[in-house]
């Protein structure tokens, strides 16, 4: 019944309102006083028209030996926001020979500000195009970062327009340094793909402070992207709460989520006979039995957490034999010579959980939930004259697994695609995949006959092997001591 | 547009302040609705009090108002999950579930026939749900036992919101000239706060020839006969001399002014209300 269209009243009604509102509002009105004691200063400037009360270098750039180009940052007398200065960033080309990105932070020139009067970073920015901003935030100082917030991917606009970066709990910043962080790559667009094609662009920061805004509320932490995971565990092993997370409404109502350091939030273990967490968030596994890991941020409880079972001890996979070096091609063991820079997932399901772990100098792989994934090494390998694929396998889920092991040959060009790859399957028997017990799979190389998840026929060449992908129904294994061998 | 014209009542308010201080202005009268006629607490817990309140159920369908006349989403139900009394305050919950063909349930209460009454203060003090999709109102309806029909019967919206705009209000009003899609309605922005952090109090003064909304001890708009003339140039009828109004607060979901729940909207959410209180003028007018 209540169809709307907001309609404006004019400037003579708003006139005759003031008037009224004072005999309304009458001599009632309570000024709070509270006061702040503060041990450090809590200055909210960071740049108006100048540095405030920042190191003299002003901007402390990522290391250049890892692409960050130092010379990208400066000020502009000519463009500001309010007054007559701001902050301007020429990003550069990706093939900058100066450097591909720039980025960097702002550190306090004291021994850090008292920030908890305040519940946001705010900046305003424009562009010179509409490009995303990879990175804002605060608290990283170079040093042990302990209360760093990274807002990820703002959007530019041309003109000017205000940014916030909330902060996920002010009571923890009694003495910070960090006052901001930021990192920008080239504008890419053409493909969205990090390949070197990326140009460069302007952009400018003024009126950078720490803000006291009512109007950032509905704090909803979470932990583990937001997932209950449910995980096995080993005593003596760690595992670490990963993919912090804090999301705020914000004035306009859109949702700001930022990625949040571990010491905002105060983690719990409902068994730390089994598993207790340190202020880093890793968890250390201690005893038998089940646990559940849960984290809250300012009093309010993470989305997500992990349900730990924890069996006993790990207990590796029998050593590979000795085998002479021409009768081996390794492709992760710690038994033999191995392939370089193995990736143990460079392509996978969106659910898989994947994780090394080392026990006793013997990494092993876990792929908990697994639907499918590769794994892929520098260059390809000539497998033709090698017998058999052997891969040891623990069954880690309860409840009716599969497991299918596949390979994938890149053909004559060595490279993926091109018209000349191939590629087959070994369905393991179910029988063969018994839970919490290491079996041996020796698959003859020639049996390799299934057609594969990603097309190919079966029975792939064996000249230029580039990929071991092993597909399931959501079970979990752990992998150890995947190798060709010949008899 | 409305961010500067609040910006503009917020600085003449303030020096007026300190200029007239607790003076009294001689030229106006302003009547004084101080005599407390009806007022529902929520005291007690699990009760909704049916001497002060009717539910409205359904999706409008039985009521010949499918969508309740706005393509709302929500099946409104008399159900604790979306209305009850907890802690002193009346908690009006919109959920997400599958219910009569509907996506969502709510609840609207209203006290037609119960609690009614020409001019006076209507005034509610409520902490509002928050994400796109949400539609809160505190609201007022013309008595139709006459037989008339809406708009003539007049409708006075004395607080809406959508939970998209978090810092932000409006007030309307409709009748005959300037119903649903050109009704009459100013926003008002709340100065650094939410909506759904805390309570406000949301009220009218409403007397013969005129409606004053405020928020809090903000008065931010007033509506007269000469406003409304202004705005339907001429074509409006001022119809709120002539009958008693009734009180409704619901939480709808959806529809078309605040659209369709996004992905990000969480729920359950609910609309917390301290008190709801009606006055009326001491003064004789």
């Amino acid at each position: 019944m209540k169809m709307k269209n907001r309609k404006q009243i004019n400037l003579k009604t708003i006139f005759s309102l003031t008037l009224v509102l004072v005999l309304l509002v009458g001599c009632e009105r309570n000024l709070s006083d509270e006061a702040v004691f503060a041990t450090f200063p809590n200055t909210a400037d960071i740049f108006t028209d100048s540095p405030v009360s920042l190191t003299d270098e002003f901007f402390r750039s990522f290391d250049p030996a890892l692409g960050a180009n130092p010379e990208a940052f400066g000020t502009d007398d000519d463009v500001a926001f309010e007054g007559n200065s701001s902050i301007r960033i020429d990003v550069p080309a990706a093939n900058d020979p100066n450097g591909s990105f720039v980025g960097g932070i702002f550190l306090d020139r004291g021994v850090g500000r008292d920030l908890t009067g305040y519940t946001a970073l705010s900046f305003w920015a424009k562009g010179s195009v509409t490009a995303t901003i990879g990175l804002v935030g605060f608290g990283t100082d170079f040093e042990e970062n302990k209360f760093a917030v990274e807002r990820q991917n703002i959007q530019l606009s041309t003109d000017w327009r205000k940014y916030i970066v909330p902060i996920p709990d002010p009571s923890k910043l009694i003495q910070e340094r960090g006052m901001f962080i930021f990192s920008a790559g080239g504008l890419d667009i053409i493909d969205s793909v990090p390949n070197g094609n990326e140009i460069g662009f302007t952009f400018w920061i003024d009126e950078l402070r720490f803000e006291n805004l009512g109007t950032i509320a509905q704090l909803r932490p979470s932990i583990f992207s937001g997932e209950d995971l449910t995980e096995q565990g080993f005593v003596g092993s760690n595992r670490l709460i990963n993919n912090l997370g804090a999301t705020f409404n914000a004035p306009t109502g859109e949702d700001i989520t930022v990625g949040v350091a571990p010491r905002y939030f105060d983690f719990s273990s409902s068994n730390t006979d089994v598993a207790f967490i340190n202020e880093l968030g890793s968890i250390e596994i201690v005893g038998e039995g089940t646990t559940t890991i849960t984290g809250q941020l300012n009093g309010v409880l993470a989305e997500g957490s992990l349900s730990l079972e924890v069996l006993g001890s790990f207990v590796g996979a029998d050593t590979p034999p000795a085998r002479d070096p021409g009768d081996v091609i390794s492709i992760f063991s710690d038994a033999y010579t191995s392939v370089n820079n193995l990736n143990f997932a460079v392509f996978n399901d969106p659910n898989v959980q994947v994780q090394t772990q080392n026990f006793n100098n013997d990494q092993i792989v876990t792929y908990d939930n697994l639907g499918f994934v590769g794994l892929g090494w520098d260059g390809t390998n000539d497998v033709s004259a090698m017998t058999h694929l052997h891969i040891d396998v623990q069954l880690s889920s309860p409840t009716s697994p599969a497991l299918t092991v596949e390979l994938i040959d890149f053909g004559a060009n060595d490279a993926d695609g091109g018209g000349d790859d191939t590629g087959g399957g070994f369905v393991v028997p179910n029988s063969e995949l018994i839970e919490g017990t290491w079996v041996g799979i020796d698959i003859p190389i020639n049996s390799f006959t299934q057609p594969t998840g990603g097309g190919f026929a079966g029975s792939p060449n064996l000249n230029n092997i580039a990929r071991v992908a092993l597909i399931s129904n959501g079970s979990s294994f752990i992998v150890d001591n995947i190798y060709f061998y010949r008899e | 547009m409305n961010k500067n014209l609040n910006k503009i009542i917020g600085a003449l308010f303030i020096p007026c302040l300190f200029l007239i201080g607790c003076g009294t202005d001689d030229t106006q009268t302003v009547a004084r609705f101080n005599n407390l006629v009806a007022e529902d607490n929520f005291d007690i817990d699990g009760q909704i009090d049916t001497s002060f309140w009717n539910f409205d159920i359904g999706d409008g369908s039985e009521q010949g108002l499918p969508g309740w006349g706005n393509n709302e989403l929500q099946f409104y139900t008399d159900r604790p999950e979306n209305v009850t009394v907890e802690n002193g305050f009346l908690l009006i919950t919109a959920q997400e579930e599958d219910f009569n063909g509907a996506q969502y349930t709510s609840a609207r209460l209203q006290t037609k026939g119960k609690i009614q009454q020409r001019y006076g203060r209507f005034e509610a003090r409520i902490r509002l749900p928050f994400g796109q999709g949400m539609w809160p109102a505190f609201w007022l309806l013309g008595d139709d036992s006459d037989g008339s029909v809406w708009p003539q019967i007049g409708e006075i919206d004395i607080m809406e919101n959508t939970g998209d705009a978090p810092t932000e209000i409006f007030g309307t009003v409709h009748g005959p000239g300037y119903s649903a899609a050109s009704s009459i309605s100013k926003t008002y922005t709340l100065e650094n706060d939410r909506v759904d952090t805390g309570f406000h109090i949301y009220g009218i003064e409403w007397g013969p020839n005129y409606i004053n909304y405020y928020v809090d001890d903000v008065l931010y708009y007033q509506i007269t006969p000469e406003e409304v003339n202004e705005e339907t140039d001429g074509e409006g009828e001022w119809v709120f001399n002539d009958r008693e109004f009734y009180i409704i607060l619901n939480l709808a979901v959806g529809g078309n002014l605040p659209g369709p729940p996004s992905e990000e909207t969480v729920f359950p959410q609910t609309m917390v209300v301290d008190y709801v209180r009606v006055y009326e003028s001491i003064n004789t007018n």
